[in-house]
């Protein structure tokens, strides 16, 4: 036999595929990976400490710079707690653009997850598709308010309003949206190549799944049927009939089908809030200067890449005592070190584009 | 009597060898080098389009525009590309092992450079006219991996590494489907000779009596000459560039050149064993195999901007237990097919 050795070698910070600035120490056997060690923190700003020296509303931009693919996701989720802190009731109509404006912002999240899973592959063209489509949740967005990426767009107390012109490009876009999965599931998700890369491979076991909390698509993929919007509802997600989508078998193939899933549940969620919705205000009556009484509070929501939780300790004064946030980014980095050892390397770099990370969420 | 338009570069050649007279010796020394000039001035033209075209193939798949700002319609972009990657700094990192380090990007361009010595660009246009043409470009074909390993090993850098161990796999594995599946074809015209395996394409492409060595071929030279979606070598997902990692600036561009040309090469061996080369009617030879070359290359793209990656291991399955076993059968159905036309036709040879 020849004495062969380990090598270890360094993924990330700066490589294309870690999608930002996220790290992995990987020893290679040849091709087969032996072990990896996640290293995170390299996008660490101190949201958490921050939030204690800016007012409750001052805080909602940086909610926008958590996650930057989903930013309306953290945003509702922030607002939301701080409500819940006062005891504050929102308009119909602001709970109904809430919703339209969170599923978008899960449609074109996912979109760009499903994109960057297959260039991650090797497929660049599936990527530029995605881009395209979600361009135009993106002018939606910029119609509405301006931003495109950091949108910044509810309030503590409501909604922004959007304007004329965004119902008939949302209501286009929401025709349109099956036919762009039926694109990507011909692009993608049928190519023998694209199977063989993702069937059965970093399959992540139900057992496992629920053990190291992870949340989201990912859960979901392993066959775990847990969706905050349906088994905690929060908002008024209870009045929409909508599918949870789960995979069987947990592995990268099962994660990419969810997403694609989800978006179609998503479209159908914006199809009955753009039938319901109500007329009226968009803000409710809120004190200008924000003062929840003393108190703690927790709230959840069900974000793109998992659960987004908010843990807010007031003392009574226009900044928080504590606040504490969870993302899905960073617990669902943990399965890597359980999963990866025994695949290809190619296969740490499909399961780490099927986990569908944001680093900015996860550092925090 | 030639025809001003298929055999112009006939023409010039004659001229040339006129103005020497009766010296034969040095019309000989001098048409070499005019021929390796063309050779090189024909490779570094097409690939400048190739280039391009693979830019605008893949922008026009992708919905995107691609490169419109220099030149009509975009095309002096490559200019520009050109200009850029010369001006850039000689940048060698300090670890690399310095000779094969350098030498790498000139033995992969030169080795490309070498096959096109044999393949016929029109009627009576082979450079040199080799008894052994096929066998020729399939032995210079395969030193390929040699500049590649040593570009992977002297880099001195994991990534690099690890991409030149793995063209050592890809490449070695199938250049035996590659070669299996020109040999169908070699059966059938009985002579390696290039110029040959065209003139016996006059009335039926080899494409149609060959269709599964066609299919074989074009796998196997595209993971041959590591074009997605065999580019595990390159696989910027996992490696950032694989081999060439550690190369900038003009040696990169020899890479690149390289790369093209590789492209180039399969795509013209491919219409001259399976297209019927320059035949054609109407339009002159080498204008025919111009857009022949260009179909193929056009299809290669079209592969490239649709499929994404094999694993490394799938990759070695496919082309050890599903390329060689095809390969094989197709050489064992040419044997019987030409068994079974001499009994119906006999007296006539293959």
């Amino acid at each position: 036999m020849l004495r062969t050795d380990e090598i270890q070698i360094n993924i990330g910070p700066q490589h294309p595929s870690t999608h930002g600035v996220f790290r992995m120490l990987a020893n290679l056997d040849g091709e087969v990976v032996t072990k990896v060690e996640s290293k995170v923190g390299y996008l660490h700003r101190g949201m958490e400490k921050l939030a204690e020296s800016r007012t409750y509303p001052q805080f909602i931009p940086y909610t926008d710079r958590l996650d930057y693919l989903a930013a309306i996701a953290a945003n509702i989720g922030y607002v939301q707690t701080v409500e819940k802190l006062m005891g504050v009731e929102i308009p119909e109509r602001a709970e109904y653009l809430r919703v339209i404006f969170f599923e978008l912002q899960r449609i074109a999240s996912h979109l760009i997850a499903a994109g960057t899973n297959s260039s991650d592959l090797g497929g660049m063209t599936p990527f530029l598709y995605a881009m395209a489509d979600r361009e135009r949740i993106l002018d939606m967005f910029e119609m509405t308010i301006g931003g495109r990426l950091t949108v910044n767009l509810p309030r503590i107390g409501g909604i922004i309003e959007p304007p004329e012109e965004f119902w008939p490009a949302l209501k286009k876009f929401v025709d349109d949206l099956p036919g762009m999965i039926d694109e990507f599931n011909g692009i993608i998700t049928g190519n023998e190549i694209f199977q063989a890369r993702t069937k059965g491979v970093g399959v992540l076991s139900k057992e496992l799944a629920e053990g190291l909390s992870i949340t989201g698509p990912v859960l979901r993929a392993s066959g775990v049927k847990w969706d905050v919007r349906k088994n905690a509802p929060y908002g008024i997600y209870d009045r929409f009939d909508f599918e949870v989508p789960t995979g069987e078998n947990g592995d990268c193939f099962d994660r990419f089908v969810v997403r694609l899933r989800e978006m179609e549940e998503s479209g159908k969620i914006i199809r009955q809030a753009m039938r319901d919705i109500p007329e009226g205000p968009t803000f409710a009556k809120v004190a200008k200067v924000v003062k929840p009484p003393v108190g703690e509070i927790f709230h959840r929501v069900e974000g793109v890449r998992g659960e987004i939780a908010y843990y807010v300790v007031s003392d009574g004064s226009t900044k928080p005592y504590r606040l504490r946030l969870r993302g899905g980014s960073f617990i669902n980095i943990q399965m890597l070190h359980h999963v990866v050892p025994g695949w290809k390397f190619a296969d740490l770099i499909a399961i780490l584009a099927s986990l569908d990370i944001v680093l900015p969420e996860c550092d925090r | 009597m030639p025809q001003f338009g298929s055999d112009i570069f006939l023409l010039i050649a004659n001229w040339i060898r006129g103005l020497f007279g009766a010296n034969t010796y040095a019309a000989d020394v001098v048409m070499d080098i005019v021929k390796f000039i063309m050779i090189y001035v024909v490779l570094v033209l097409a690939v400048m389009v190739f280039v391009m075209l693979e830019r605008k193939v893949c922008a026009w798949m992708q919905l995107r525009v691609g490169p419109n700002r220099l030149g009509p319609r975009g095309w002096g972009q490559i200019i520009g590309d050109m200009i850029k990657l010369m001006g850039k700094e000689d940048f060698r990192p300090d670890n690399v092992d310095k000779w094969p380090w350098a030498l790498a990007p000139m033995f992969f361009l030169g080795i490309t450079i070498m096959v096109f010595a044999v393949l016929p660009f029109g009627r009576g246009m082979v450079p040199v006219d080799l008894d052994l043409g096929i066998f020729y470009i399939l032995a210079i074909s395969a030193l390929s991996v040699l500049p590649v390993v040593t570009a992977g090993w002297a880099s001195n850098n994991k990534y690099s590494l690890l991409g030149g161990m793995r063209s050592v796999a890809q490449m070695i594995s199938y250049e035996i489907p590659l070669v299996f599946s020109l040999l169908g074809v070699v059966m059938i015209t009985q002579t390696f000779k290039t110029s040959a395996i065209v003139e016996a394409q006059q009335h039926v492409w080899f494409v149609l009596l060959q269709p599964i060595g066609f299919v074989v071929y074009v796998i196997a030279a595209m993971a041959e000459i590591n074009r997605a979606p065999f580019d595990l070598i390159e696989a910027e997902s996992e490696f950032g560039c694989g081999y060439f990692t550690e190369y900038s600036g003009l040696r990169f561009g020899l890479f690149y050149l390289a790369e093209y040309a590789n492209l180039f090469l399969i795509s013209a061996v491919a219409a001259t064993v399976f297209l019927g080369g320059w035949q054609g009617p109407f339009l002159p030879g080498w204008l025919w195999f111009a857009i022949k070359v260009l179909f193929m290359v056009f299809l290669i793209m079209w592969f490239r901007w649709t499929f994404p990656r094999f694993r490394v291991d799938q990759l070695m399955h496919f082309g050890w237990k599903v390329l060689l076993p095809l390969s094989l059968a197709n050489i064992v159905l040419t044997g019987v097919g030409i068994y079974v036309y001499q009994l119906i036709f006999p007296g006539i040879g293959g």
